[in-house]
């Protein structure tokens, strides 16, 4: 960890903390709604704002998510040298291809 | 008579703990119980100390699982069903018995840049130091730091991370972050910033909690992370 | 217990050393982190069933509604906010002046989470 991942970790964490919140009150409404798909894609489809808002959620959280493991492989993994590294990238763009196809999903017709 | 059952490091890392009976008293220490077992048990016993009155920081060592001043341990206060068990400082290699490699510890705390680097001359007049503004009173808060290692021993980001700096030299670090004398603050200040500085601190503060001097390195690398921050935002640091 | 080169590992161990609050919340705040990390993928996966049509998502949407898998999305729920909470209280300690409290403060975060789960079971069940 230095000063730029820091920087990173905790701005995408900042960055997250008001999406969280909308995203927690998504999770209630559409489990106590029991939306089914259609009812899904009826809010979603074509909207900017909640592309917009999926996919920088997607992005801040690949960030946060990627340099949080990196941290743990290095300290109880043991992993030295350039590993680490290799480890964040590869989580990180997984988390950000398998994310925005998600999003995509839902929102492109 | 009561005796405790001690149980004492004997060898380098590939040691083992050894049990020896040493007789309780009233107001007996960690260290007289130690000190005891060299004079009376056993002469090739190795540790150290010095004061022995909890003001050098000497005679730290791993005392039931935590690293504290053996001189300012009452045993009464440790001793469990009559047992003790003393071990040297985690965290650092082993010379022999009770006593450890301070060089480590010593090498990061050079590494953090935590050594004054004055601007003045003999030739110049003495700089005036205010103190009650701020940056003075938050090195005040940190400057009673004898390097006794015990917070670096009880440290576990110390333990999983061998790159990092540890508590006792990013909290001297902050100190001199806050001295308006120093002239080396973007030295320092890159130093706690790469790899192994103040980020690798997680916050668990066993530091705190651990240091016989009430001091909080926590709260020292707090501010070196908001300082570091403020100063890569800028543009200062790499 | 003891091998040779395990030099730091000798006296130190974790389970004769007392943890107490602070280090706790670290660690949970670790685990969390590691089992949001591990449902991610799955759960964009999930989603991206959505490109294979309204079918294969209502299946999927259908597998949901299994009891088990309520107790899980509970589970996550609580997951979710003790790991925004505690990041929260990570976010404080680092860039306000220190504060004393912290305890009652991790006290605070997971009650909230605790109950943020409970009311997503009352809200799904």
């Amino acid at each position: 960890m230095n000063v730029r991942l820091y920087v990173l970790q905790r701005g995408s964490a900042a960055l997250m903390m008001p999406l969280v919140l909308v995203h927690l009150a998504v999770i209630f409404y559409a489990s106590s709604h029991d939306l089914s798909a259609a009812d899904i894609f009826a809010r979603t489809r074509g909207s900017a704002f909640w592309g917009t808002f999926y996919a920088l959620f997607v992005a801040a959280a690949a960030i946060h998510t990627a340099i949080g493991v990196r941290v743990i492989v290095a300290e109880w993994g043991g992993l030295r040298g350039a590993a680490p590294d290799l480890v964040m990238w590869s989580f990180g763009l997984l988390l950000a291809a398998l994310g925005l196809t998600a999003v995509a999903a839902v929102v492109l017709a | 008579m009561v005796e405790i059952t001690v149980s004492l490091w004997r060898g380098k890392a590939d040691g083992s703990y050894q049990l020896y009976r040493v007789p309780q008293r009233e107001n007996q220490t960690v260290l007289d119980v130690v000190t005891w077992v060299q004079r009376h048990a056993d002469p090739t016993l190795a540790y150290r100390f010095a004061c022995r009155v909890g003001m050098c920081g000497s005679c730290a060592m791993t005392v039931n699982g935590r690293p504290r001043w053996t001189c300012r341990t009452h045993t009464a206060k440790v001793v469990k069903n009559g047992k003790l068990q003393i071990g040297p400082l985690a965290n650092l290699p082993i010379i022999k018995d009770l006593a450890c490699d301070l060089r480590p510890f010593f090498e990061k705390w050079q590494a953090a840049k935590g050594a004054f680097t004055p601007g003045l001359t003999r030739a110049d007049a003495i700089e005036r130091i205010i103190p009650h503004t701020a940056p003075r009173l938050a090195a005040d808060a940190a400057i009673e730091c004898i390097n006794c290692a015990v917070c670096y021993a009880a440290c576990d980001t110390v333990r999983w991370n061998p790159d990092y700096l540890g508590p006792a030299a990013l909290n001297r670090a902050w100190t001199l972050v806050n001295d308006v004398r120093d002239t080396g603050q973007r030295q320092r200040l890159q130093a706690v910033a790469t790899a192994g500085g103040c980020h690798a601190c997680h916050s668990h503060q066993s530091c705190q909690q651990h240091c016989p001097n009430a001091l909080n390195p926590t709260a020292s690398i707090a501010g070196l992370k908001r300082h570091t921050m403020t100063a890569y935002l800028k543009g200062e640091l790499e | 217990m003891i091998g040779p080169g395990d030099r730091q590992r000798h006296t130190l161990n974790s389970g004769r050393h007392r943890r107490d609050a602070l280090w706790l919340a670290a660690l949970v705040h670790r685990l969390s982190g590691l089992a949001l990390a591990a449902f991610l993928p799955l759960h964009f996966l999930a989603l991206a069933l959505a490109l294979k049509g309204e079918v294969a998502l209502d299946g999927f949407l259908r597998w949901t509604a299994n009891p088990l898998v309520k107790v899980a999305e509970v589970g996550l729920v609580f997951i979710l906010s003790l790991h925004v909470l505690g990041g929260i209280r990570i976010l404080l300690v680092e860039n306000l002046p220190w504060f004393q409290g912290q305890k009652p403060l991790v006290a605070v975060a997971l009650l909230t989470a605790a109950l943020l789960a409970f009311a997503f079971l009352l809200r799904a069940a």
